[in-house]
């Protein structure tokens, strides 16, 4: 299972984070510091895996942006390494051409879209087309609440006029 | 895309990124979080739009690092807000911030219930997947059998289904003893039934955790699986946007795939047939392809298929296919294919067959040892470690020890602690194994523990071959300017010991080899100038005739330590100055160190215990089965000192002669008791002893499989004529020993060592480790198993049963059903000791480690020395008790044949040990023993039993005991206990030749060879 999910910036920020398993926000922390120093350290053209203290982290820089997952050592790193992958595709297609940007100021969007593919630290859609349409669905479902919520405010600001 | 965006959030997340350095940041965050405690303070006057916003600020703020101690009640508060929007945001927020340790937590479970049970699609789907994430033991207890029931519903959408799919798995893998799975066989084939292959993937999940704990009623799930298999394999249909770059789902290819290797085995020739058929398939069709998405994909599922294919133990021509492949791989530029490559490697050492293969890959595995990559390295050293055998040990060695100089820092402890172990274990000859680590200590003495000098210190010491080379070697390194001080520690000690040896040697005359070492001491710490120290006294001593230059030199020396600050120090100097004094004396006290008994290899169990990696684990466990070198083993055979041979009920048949006078004897005994006692009639009758010596010996119980049948064949004719259930019972484990899992160290010698000592290990194999630890107060006892998982996968099906012989009350505390990974539990056994009797408590004691079931009878070690206790009485106590103890049944008196020849002090020694204490000097005959102790039961109280034994100087293998207590059982239970361990016989090793054997021939032998139980014995 994934044990949680890191995005981390190449300057060490952190712009996700999602524990499957429980740390408390000390451990957290000293995860988060412990793995970019080990990730962000190393070269290019190198495997996309770390062992790290009885784990494994699968992890892949996309341009800015390193992705990092921690896995069990007998899980499948292939099928970690491609689950990433998936995810930044769903991402790509949502905000059009995903940059680092979009992340930083849309940090609740992805949490979104991530609970749309993963659950429990297990894949839970592995269709593009589907997590799109959920998210859509979701993003609507805001937009009309929040046009109820105008036009009523609408409404009583011209009743009490 | 339009950011459908809230204006403050963006504009507190602008001016952080604005921010020129830390000191700001923080600045900013502060006012920030100020802000948001007033507004929470007051909530009235919040609107449900703020509220979301400030709770969104609070993750952002959280997720740089600081920390927000507040505000986790509003978060949790939204999740019972009426509109999905404050909802949506409560139930994220809530499960990024929290975890399931958290209180609040507990608040929102009615909310999250009545969402889940609820009608609105959306708001199940936001509360199952809070509870998928972060779900803890609450919420499994009071959500599992309404997720079970969503999961089940035939109205259930794909979108809710799979996040209950996901949502139950979380919370049976958190608590599996809280969700009710039974009955759940047949609704998982139902589930997995299901067309939609997002759903599919979800369930597949689950079905991986449920028969992950217990395969055994998923059985009907197995077809559905392989069926899934064949449909993707063969894409058929399977709808585009389930295909990853051409592949068919190759997510659920892999989930599939490892919940088959769940299963043992496939039975059904049918379903194996078409499941290979698709193995096969995904093996030869897998090509290297430009596109790397592809490539990693197609390459996940290929390696999930080999680890299947492993797990099957499929056919020889299909096992070669994948070690050519995996060949292939490890040499292939893609890095983590190479990486997979030599891990699967590793994996596949398992499988004995196999090793030869991939020996032709050394090479390349080597080429691996200097990838730029360390998690390479680190694959590359393990399987080098794990293939590691006689054959290849000194190219592995020494190209480990090359490596060691370039290493990186990271590895070079575990390095170095490898490359010890494998030179310790494949050693070709010992001198080679001494060349080894002193070239260890040479390049990375900071890596190398102590126990690694201390182990090459007891070879050198324990092989006189050894021990001229050593120190020649020693010499050698201490003429080096710059030294390590381990090898300084090290050399001291050998040229102390051992440079004699050399004299003749140009520059090793006492004081060359004198000087050198001592210029070193000002280089070195003060845990190292005690060996010097003592180094300079064996100097000294081996200096004959005495140098007084020499002398007077390390005199000085002496002097000068003696008032050094380090006590250790000054006593060493002190003592050795006023010994050396001591002239001719000083030979004995310094004279070379004996031999040092044989003693697990402590790198091994270290190298154990700091293990972590499955693969890497494998491969020790692979190690601990193989044969070891020859060269070592020759030392390990050496009995060991420590051992006391007394409780051994040794496998040895008494010599036909004494042992039919014996049953005259024996049956004598039963005639008296059956006759004037009645009270003994409960007590079962001892059949003749050479049955009894079958059915205690180590042979009986814990023999090899092959030898065990022959036996019981031989014995069991025998007893049936015996209506003893008692002595059966000891007998019972003999048709059961067909484990595959094979015991590490000997069972029998095992007991044996606890009936003498009150804590050590009782059994252990590559899974388990089973200890006991017991306390005896009178006839109470507690007796602590500690069962602990060597693995890191659970140990399931954990049972552990008490065959109570009829006078012990046995109370074993709940043992658990699982034992996690690297765990260890504790079971506390109450025992009463009702009567006296030597019948023996057995624990039959059963796991499951993955899909083989392993179980083992044990004998316990409550035996009866356990309930003595020493006394020592005078003459004047000793004699009135004694004769007011007036014959039988009270007083028995037997002659004993076939005694295990001992001195007198032997014999107290032995009798000491089981608490028994001879009252040296009473008897006024200096041939014989008499000795007493005391013995507790509910039904004799503390009661007082008094031993005498008269030895025949002439013939140590006879002699007369007689033995009184208040109570004729007692007597009796004694009796026959002190004469078991008097006629037993530690027999060398080599088992089934004595089984074999019929009874006259070797235990003659044994007899007539003093010299040959002598060291047995010692």
């Amino acid at each position: 299972m994934i044990h949680f999910v890191l995005l981390i910036s190449r300057q060490g920020k952190v712009r996700l984070t999602k524990w499957y398993s429980p740390y408390s926000q000390k451990e957290r922390s000293k995860v988060i510091r412990e793995l970019s120093g080990v990730i962000l350290s190393r070269g290019p053209k190198l495997s996309n895996f770390v062992e790290w203290r009885g784990y494994k982290v699968v992890y892949k820089r996309y341009a800015s942006l390193y992705f990092c997952m921690c896995i069990d050592q007998d899980d499948n790193e292939l099928e970690i390494l491609e689950i990433i992958h998936h995810f930044v595709e769903i991402l790509d297609r949502y905000f059009g051409s995903v940059c680092e940007l979009d992340l930083i100021f849309n940090f609740h969007k992805a949490y979104y879209v991530l609970d749309e593919v993963l659950i429990a630290g297990e894949l839970q859609e592995s269709s593009k087309k589907t997590v799109a349409r959920l998210i859509a669905a979701q993003d609507s479902l805001v937009e009309t609440a929040k046009e109820q919520a105008n036009s009523i405010s609408n409404m009583i600001a011209q009743a009490t006029k | 895309m339009a950011l459908s965006g809230m204006r403050g959030l963006s504009v507190f997340i602008s001016d952080v990124r604005n921010c020129p350095n830390k000191e700001q940041e923080r600045v900013r965050v502060d006012k920030e979080l100020g802000n948001i405690r007033t507004r929470f303070k007051n909530e009235k006057g919040l609107t449900p739009y703020e509220k979301k916003k400030y709770v969104w600020k609070m993750l952002y703020i959280y997720m740089l690092g600081y920390d927000v101690d507040f505000g986790h009640m509003e978060a949790v508060s939204l999740i019972s807000a009426p509109k999905y929007p404050e909802k949506q945001v409560g139930y994220i927020v809530t499960s990024c911030l929290l975890n399931e340790n958290h209180d609040f937590l507990r608040l929102a479970i009615n909310t999250v219930r009545n969402d889940i049970i609820g009608r609105n699609e959306t708001f199940q789907c936001l509360a199952l997947t809070m509870v998928g994430n972060i779900g803890g033991r609450e919420f499994a207890e009071s959500l599992a059998p309404d997720v079970q029931k969503l999961l089940m519903l035939s109205s259930c959408r794909p979108l809710v289904r799979k996040k209950a799919a996901l949502c139950l798995l979380r919370l049976y893998r958190k608590n599996p003893d809280v969700v009710n799975v039974d009955g759940w066989s047949d609704r998982m084939a139902q589930l997995l039934d299901e067309r939609d292959l997002g759903v599919l993937t979800s369930v597949m999940s689950l079905l991986v955790a449920l028969v992950s704990n217990n395969h055994d009623v998923y059985w009907s799930c197995l077809p559905k699986c392989v069926k899934i298999l064949e449909r993707l394999a063969r894409n058929q249909d399977v709808p585009q946007e389930y295909t990853y770059y051409g592949i068919p789902s190759p997510w659920l290819q892999v989930k599939t795939m490892r919940a088959l290797q769940y299963f043992p085995a496939i039975e059904d020739p049918n379903i194996r047939r078409s499941l290979f058929e698709v193995l096969q398939r995904i093996l030869m069709g897998t090509d290297v392809v430009k596109n790397v998405n592809k490539n990693n994909a197609s390459h996940a599922v290929l390696f999930e298929a080999l680890a299947l294919v492993m797990h099957l133990d499929a056919e020889k021509e299909m096992m070669s296919q994948c070690v050519a492949l995996l060949g292939k791989f490890i040499a292939v530029r893609e890095p983590n294919i190479r990486y997979l490559g030599l891990e699967n490697m590793t994996r596949m050492l398992m499988v004995a067959d196999v090793q030869d293969i991939i020996k032709r890959h050394q090479a390349q595995i080597i080429t691996s040892l200097k990838d730029p990559d360390i998690s390479i390295r680190r694959r590359a050293l393990d399987l080098l470690y794990g293939m590691c055998d006689v054959t290849n040990a000194k190219d592995i060695v020494e190209e480990l020890l090359q490596y060691l100089s370039t290493a990186d820092f990271a590895m070079r402890e575990e390095l170095a602690l490898k490359a010890a172990i494998l030179a310790e274990k494949f050693a070709p000859d010992l001198s080679w194994y001494v060349d080894v680590i002193l070239q260890l200590i040479d390049k990375a003495g900071d890596f190398v523990s102590d126990d690694i000098w201390f182990r090459v210190v007891q070879f050198v010491t324990n092989n006189e071959d050894l021990q001229p080379y050593a120190a020649a070697k020693a010499k050698e390194y201490m003429d080096k300017p710059a030294l390590h001080e381990t090898m300084v520690k090290v050399s001291a000690y050998l040229l102390g010991e051992y440079s004699h040896l050399l004299v003749r040697r140009p520059g090793c005359s006492p004081k060359e080899i004198f000087s050198i070492i001592h210029e070193k001491l000002p280089t070195v710490s003060t845990t190292t100038i005690p060996i010097l120290l003592s180094t300079y006294a064996k100097i000294m001593m081996h200096t004959q005739p005495p140098d007084p230059e020499l002398q007077d030199h390390i005199w000085a020396i002496f002097n000068k330590y003696e008032s050094c600050i380090d006590v250790e120090i000054q006593q060493r100097a002190v003592e050795y100055f006023a010994l050396s004094r001591k002239g001719a004396a000083l030979m004995d006290i310094l004279a070379e160190m004996p031999k040092f008994p044989e003693r697990q290899s402590s790198l091994l169990k270290k190298a154990e215990d700091t293990e972590i990696d499955t693969a890497e684990q494998s491969a020790i466990k692979l190690r601990s089965q193989q044969q070891m070198s020859n060269a070592l083993v020759v030392t390990d055979q050496r009995p060991s000192n420590g051992s006391l041979p007394v409780g051994q009920l040794s496998l040895v048949k008494m010599p036909s002669i004494s042992s039919n006078a014996d049953a005259n004897a024996a049956d004598e005994v039963l005639a008296h008791a059956n006759g004037t006692l009645s009270k003994v009639d409960p007590q079962p009758a001892t059949p003749s002893p050479d049955l009894l010596g079958d059915l205690l010996s180590p042979l009986a119980i814990e023999g090899p499989p092959g030898a065990a049948v022959s036996a019981q064949q031989n014995v069991v004719p025998g007893l049936e004529g015996v209506p003893n259930a008692a002595d059966a019972l000891a007998l019972a484990p003999v048709g059961e020993q067909s484990n595959s899992i094979q015991p590490i160290g000997n069972i029998a010698e095992r007991f044996h060592a606890l009936c003498l000592k009150d804590s050590g290990v009782l059994y252990e194999d590559p899974y388990i480790q089973i200890g006991t630890k017991a306390e005896w107060r009178a006839h109470h006892g507690r007796l602590v198993l500690f069962l602990g998982n060597k693995n890191t996968s659970p140990l399931v099906s954990v049972k552990a049963l008490i065959l109570p012989p009829a006078h012990l009350k046995l109370e074993l505390s709940l043992v658990p059903e699982t034992i996690p990974p690297r765990a260890q539990v504790q079971c506390p056994l109450e025992v009463a000791n009702l009567r006296p009797s030597r019948d023996l408590a057995v624990l039959d004691f059963s796991y499951m480690f993955g899909t083989t079931p392993v179980n083992v009878k044990l004998r316990l070690p409550a035996v009866l020395n356990k309930f003595l206790q020493p006394i020592t009485l005078a003459g004047e106590e000793f004699f009135p008790q004694w004769r007011s103890l007036s014959g039988p049944p009270l007083k028995l008196q037997e002659v004993v044949r076939g005694v295990k020849p001992l001195s007198l002090p032997e014999m107290s020694n032995l009798f000491n040990s089981f608490h028994v204490v001879v009252a040296p000097g009473l008897d006024p005959n200096p041939n014989n023993l008499v000795a007493s102790t005391t013995f507790f039961s509910e039904s004799t109280r503390a009661m007082l039993c008094l031993i005498r034994v008269e030895t025949d100087p002439s013939d140590r293998t006879q002699l007369r005991m007689t033995v009184a207590s208040g109570d004729p059982i007692l007597t009796y239970e004694l009796k026959e206990f002190i004469k078991e361990q008097l006629i037993s016989i530690p027999t060398p090793t080599p088992v089934p030749a004595v089984a074999s054997a019929p009874a006259p021939t070797s235990p003659v032998n044994s007899v007539m060879d003093p010299g040959a139980m002598l060291a047995g014995l010692l």
